[in-house]
């Protein structure tokens, strides 16, 4: 039993019991601030207004590349490099930001993107620009594909593993390697997108 | 500290058939049909290739509940919880795009498969979700007396 209490208490400057207790995995005072966001897109979609849909999707287009390419890019090399203490605490912090936000601007960019495209006729198949959005739905395919199959369950575990009594740190560190290098990959498409997105914009 | 000392030993080295990687390829399958469909709005989509994704996709979630089933020694009250409040959220998501489909006068066949295709994807998202967050939580028979899952 010795080695057992050893083991709930953590070294220095990793966070307590009570602190990752204290983590909610989906914050709540959030909540309010996507449901208006989703409001505001079915909004836009169902009057098809063009200034609200370009609105939503360049705003959330812009919120969404720009975190993919600073958390894969940025945020993970620095993280990578921080004690495990640090890290922890990092973590336990970022990770819930992350379940609301990411969702939220992807579901923003999308739902607001396929409606603007359909009221400029972009998607016509006469259209310069429909050759270009296929592409676009190619590579948001793969970036889904590899979102919400690996990044967010990976984001998900972390917090439940993190609120465990005794966490075991293999896991935490392998759930958020897993986390940092698909945002990595995520933000390299990201890249793709900026051009297709900017190619379309111009033609 | 020893491995047996540890409450949580074990549990990142237990292994369990590969539900989150099949419901990721069911995912994967009709977001390619839905690339499909998009990619012909606003004419109506030939629906062989959409339909028979949907139907592997389908095959393969079923493939997931089967495994999941047979599963032994498996937090799946830790799985529900989190499929739960993922199916919500997913479904919200899936609701809207099912909206802007019909907002913009997707009708019959296509709809049908468009519905389909997103009932997948609400659910597949949170079965990979909560399968991951399940696999790594304590067993039922690594627990303590009352047989609850710490949180």
């Amino acid at each position: 039993m010795a080695q057992d209490i050893e083991l709930g208490a953590p070294p220095a400057g990793m966070p307590t019991y009570e602190e990752r207790q204290a983590i909610q995995i989906v914050p709540l005072r959030g909540l309010p601030i996507v449901a208006v966001v989703i409001a505001f897109v079915i909004m836009a979609i169902a009057t098809n207004w063009l200034w609200a849909l370009a609105f939503c999707h360049v705003v959330g287009g812009g919120l969404w590349t720009a975190l993919d390419l600073f958390v894969g890019l940025v945020i993970g090399p620095i993280l990578g490099r921080l004690p495990p203490s640090a890290r922890a605490q990092f973590t336990m912090r970022f990770m819930p930001k992350m379940v609301l936000i990411m969702p939220t601007v992807v579901v923003m960019t999308l739902a607001a993107g396929f409606q603007l495209a359909l009221r400029l006729g972009n998607l016509s198949s006469s259209s310069p620009n429909h050759i270009w959005l296929i592409c676009s739905f190619c590579v948001v395919g793969v970036m889904a594909v590899i979102a919400l199959g690996v990044l967010e369950p990976a984001n998900i575990a972390v917090l439940f593993e993190m609120k465990k009594p005794t966490p075991d740190p293999t896991i935490i560190e392998m759930l958020m390697k897993r986390f940092i290098y698909t945002a990595g990959i995520t933000g390299a498409m990201q890249v793709l997108t900026l051009i297709i997105m900017t190619r379309v914009s111009t033609q | 500290m020893t491995a047996t000392s540890h409450p949580l030993a074990g549990t990142s080295r237990r292994t369990y058939p590969p539900v989150a990687a099949i419901a990721t390829v069911a995912l994967g399958l009709v977001v390619i049909g839905g690339i499909v469909m998009a990619s012909y709005v606003p004419r109506q989509a030939p629906l062989a290739l959409p339909g028979a994704l949907l139907a592997v996709a389908g095959a393969l979630m079923l493939i997931c509940v089967l495994l999941l089933i047979q599963l032994q020694d498996f937090s799946f009250d830790r799985f529900f919880q989190v499929f739960g409040w993922a199916l919500l959220a997913y479904s919200i998501s899936a609701g809207m795009i099912e909206f802007a489909f019909v907002r913009d006068h997707t009708r019959g066949t296509s709809l049908l498969i468009v519905t389909m295709m997103l009932v997948i994807f609400a659910t597949s998202v949170p079965t990979t979700i909560a399968f991951t967050t399940a696999r790594y939580a304590t067993p039922p028979s690594e627990r303590d007396g009352q047989g609850k899952e710490p949180t």
